[in-house]
């Protein structure tokens, strides 16, 4: 049963990776931020996936901070490249 | 025994939408698109596998966490997509056309 949510969360490693190529190259600043967004859903959903796994309560609280974190600092990108900051 | 078997099927739709957006994001064309792929990676993904979680756990204090993150996410990951959206049209980032004669 652990091997199956084991390969999910090697997946959505994977993923990461890939999601880290558009990170690098995209054309735009707007580009990266969407890049770093998605590496970031992809975080929480992995540490999800370990807390529930290996029955760690750690992980979720960990993951629900890291989700907060996210958010604010995507908007205040977001905001400062519309040019309503700064 | 039918927990587990909910709970896969679950992660794996969310795995599904969680692959499309990572391809979508390296595939598409200009920004605007690839936003587009994104969003649904997000919200669907990553609501999809936290159900799984949920339905794997049971009713315990983790699920009752983890049911409060996929509230929190359903409100802020369409508002941080428009919001992105609309700061890359008000900043000039120019979207794909189709080339002439093709």
């Amino acid at each position: 049963m652990t091997d199956v949510w084991l390969i999910a969360v090697m997946v959505l490693a994977g993923l990461i990776v890939l999601t880290l190529a558009r990170l690098f190259a995209g054309p735009t600043p707007p580009d990266r931020v969407v890049a770093l967004d998605t590496v970031n859903t992809l975080t929480v959903a992995s540490m999800i996936l370990f807390g529930v796994i290996f029955r760690q309560i750690v992980f979720v609280d960990v993951a629900i901070v890291y989700a907060l974190l996210s958010f604010v600092g995507t908007l205040y990108i977001a905001k400062y490249l519309g040019g309503e900051i700064g | 025994m039918i927990f587990d078997a909910v709970s896969i099927v679950l992660i794996s739709a969310g795995l599904f939408f969680m692959i499309v957006g990572p391809i979508g994001l390296l595939r598409l064309p200009d920004f605007y698109t690839r936003i587009h792929a994104a969003g649904k990676c997000d919200t669907l993904g990553q609501g999809l596998i936290l159900l799984g979680a949920i339905v794997h756990e049971g009713f315990t204090l983790t699920a009752v966490k983890i049911a409060f993150l996929i509230a929190f996410i359903m409100i802020t990951n369409p508002t941080m997509t428009h919001t992105l959206a609309n700061a890359a049209y008000e900043a000039g980032v120019p979207a794909w056309r189709k080339e002439e004669g093709r």
